[in-house]
């Protein structure tokens, strides 16, 4: 299971270990990997893998899904407001999608915590929105609906372009972070009784300058865009976001998972180069794995980067107890 | 444990305090936000209808903008980050675009997916957003006995208003209409709210004068043709009975 007690503890901040156990049929692997010859052709194979990888050169096949689901979602609601199709109104952060009351786990939770009542509409719309990405996976609100993500995308891409040249460095903080972050914006929402998390919340910011126009929230916008670009890689998403967090624990229940065979993966690790959230993919090393098939934890955000990069499709989406989507 | 010299301590130290001025920049940013309101810089907004005590309503107010979207005058605006606490939430510039209750059955109230706006209302009438008060008695043009020809707020105005003999379900613009009124009487005839404003003999002049049925709506004070404007809305003041 994605959620299981190891997998909430990484998303939690904690540095992924090697499993203590690791089954039989995995051992035998292992073992057969580790005295298995490597041909010169096969390590220069894989260096050519890595350094396309690294520049960019691999199917964008879900990238491009994503984020064609992601502007024409966002469009939805920008549409709904300016030629008054009412289909999708509101924003991100609460809506009405046909007809049907949604909003963002945890702003509703900063609401119902600033305001300590619990409006009946409120608790539709945040367990219709629980019961959803349950089904589709938690996370994958942050890489397939989530309009900053689309911001961090092009902010990632330019800083790896960046970086490749040396002229930028990724400062890494630490992940243990966003959990205090959680925690202390839902202990101000409640002494303060305003929800401060949403002052300064790119996500509802970037949906209601899509929505209403832009304001001067974008100077917010742009020093985070530049922040990622030129000192921490997709530092928002990886370290401060905590509805990504809440969509994290929701996911922890969900059936939909990238899933990893160990079979015919050469471990050169290459998901990692492309990765929003390497620690997930602590199996994919060498040894690592404790089962031939391994569940990719609950922080995932089901980009499909992973699956995109990988070449022999030992990374891919499955939805638990159905055949494999893809 | 690591020694202390060991790059791999420093490496990790270093991203340590590294985490601690991230933690330190983002709450400090948010704090930052509530800055103008400590310092009273931002004067009371104007609340859509059926708004809820303003520490409850800044409390409760999820930012989604649906009032916005189901206001027919797209009276409804939401705050930005200059404009004090609570960006994303929703407040009406009344002199610009009033709430004219074109929506007849208060649709910002039903949108409102919180509860910001208390969905015991159920017709305008119930709405207290504020009471009219007459700011600057002495360049009303009834009081100065003067009439009122042509539009109300001149040529460029882009606000809207019903008006029930032309379009009973569309707003049309301020500007479309064309007074043609001997005694000034503008705030009065456009009130969408029976009883509320009338044009009283006040010591030998003729003055409108707000009753208790004032909703706070802002009508009056959109239509007055006197710059700056001789009716205004004082936000959130109930009536006290004299």
């Amino acid at each position: 299971m994605k959620g299981n007690l190891e997998a909430l503890l990484v998303m939690f901040g904690k540095t992924p270990k090697k499993p203590k156990q690791i089954a039989q049929p995995a051992q035998v692997i292992h073992l057969q990997k580790r005295t298995e010859k490597i041909t010169k052709q096969q390590i220069e194979e894989i260096r050519q893998e890595l350094r396309d990888v690294e520049a960019g050169k691999y199917s964008k096949k879900w990238r491009n899904r994503r984020w064609i689901s992601i502007i024409v979602i966002n469009l939805m609601f920008t549409l709904s407001f300016w030629i008054d199709i009412q289909l999708f109104e509101g924003s991100i952060i609460a809506s009405r999608v046909l007809g049907f009351h949604m909003a963002d786990l945890y702003s509703a939770l900063q609401v119902v915590l600033a305001y300590k009542v619990m409006f009946i509409n409120l608790i539709i719309g945040t367990v219709t929105v629980f019961i959803i990405w349950i089904l589709l996976g938690g996370r994958a609100f942050c890489s397939w609906v989530c309009p900053y993500h689309l911001l961090a995308d092009i902010a990632e891409k330019i800083h790896l372009k960046l970086a490749a040249k040396k002229w930028v460095t990724n400062h890494e903080f630490h992940r243990g972070v966003r959990p205090v972050f959680f925690i202390v914006f839902s202990i101000l929402a409640f002494v303060l009784s305003y929800s401060l998390f949403n002052s300064i919340n790119p996500v509802g910011m970037i949906s209601r300058a899509l929505i209403y126009g832009p304001g001067i929230a974008i100077v917010w916008l742009l020093f985070l865009f530049l922040f990622e670009i030129f000192y921490s890689r997709r530092a928002w998403c990886r370290y401060v976001c905590p509805m990504g967090l809440t969509y994290g624990l929701t996911g922890a229940l969900s059936p939909l998972q990238i899933t990893y065979n160990l079979s015919a993966c050469q471990h050169e690790t290459a998901c990692h180069i492309v990765c929003e959230v390497p620690h997930v993919l602590e199996c994919v090393k060498k040894g690592r794995a404790g089962n031939i098939e391994v569940d990719i934890g609950t922080d995932c955000t089901l980009c499909g980067a992973c699956v995109d990069v990988c070449p022999t499709s030992s990374l891919r989406f499955e939805f638990k107890g159905l055949s494999h989507i893809s | 444990m690591l020694s202390k010299s060991s790059p791999r301590y420093k490496a990790s130290r270093r991203r340590f305090l590294r985490t601690v001025g991230l933690f330190i920049g983002v709450m400090g940013t948010s704090l930052a936000t509530l800055l103008p309101v400590v310092a009273k810089l931002i004067p009371p907004k104007l609340r859509p209808p059926g708004a809820i005590e303003e520490v409850d309503f800044l409390a409760s107010c999820i930012k989604c903008g649906q009032c916005v979207q189901v206001c027919p005058v797209e009276a409804i605006f939401l705050a930005e980050l200059n404009e004090g606490i609570g960006i994303g939430v929703p407040y009406i510039d009344a002199r610009s675009q009033a709430c004219d209750f074109s929506c007849d059955a208060v649709q910002c109230v039903l949108a409102c997916p919180t509860g910001s706006l208390s969905h015991d209302i159920t017709n305008k009438e119930e709405v207290r957003m504020g009471l009219a008060r007459i700011a600057k008695p002495e360049s009303c043009l009834a009081k100065l006995g003067l009439g009122f020809k042509g539009q109300a707020r001149g040529a460029n105005f882009t606000g809207l208003l019903r008006q029930e003999e032309i379009d009973r379900w569309n707003p049309i613009p301020v500007r479309d209409y064309l007074y043609d009124v001997d005694l000034c009487d503008l705030c009065v005839r456009e009130c969408p709210i029976e009883g509320a404003i009338s044009l009283e003999d006040v010591n030998g002049y003729k003055l409108p004068v707000i009753h208790e049925a004032c909703v706070g709506c802002g009508v009056c004070e959109m239509i007055c043709p006197v710059e700056p404007t001789v009716i205004v809305i004082d936000e959130r003041k109930v009536w006290e009975s004299t």
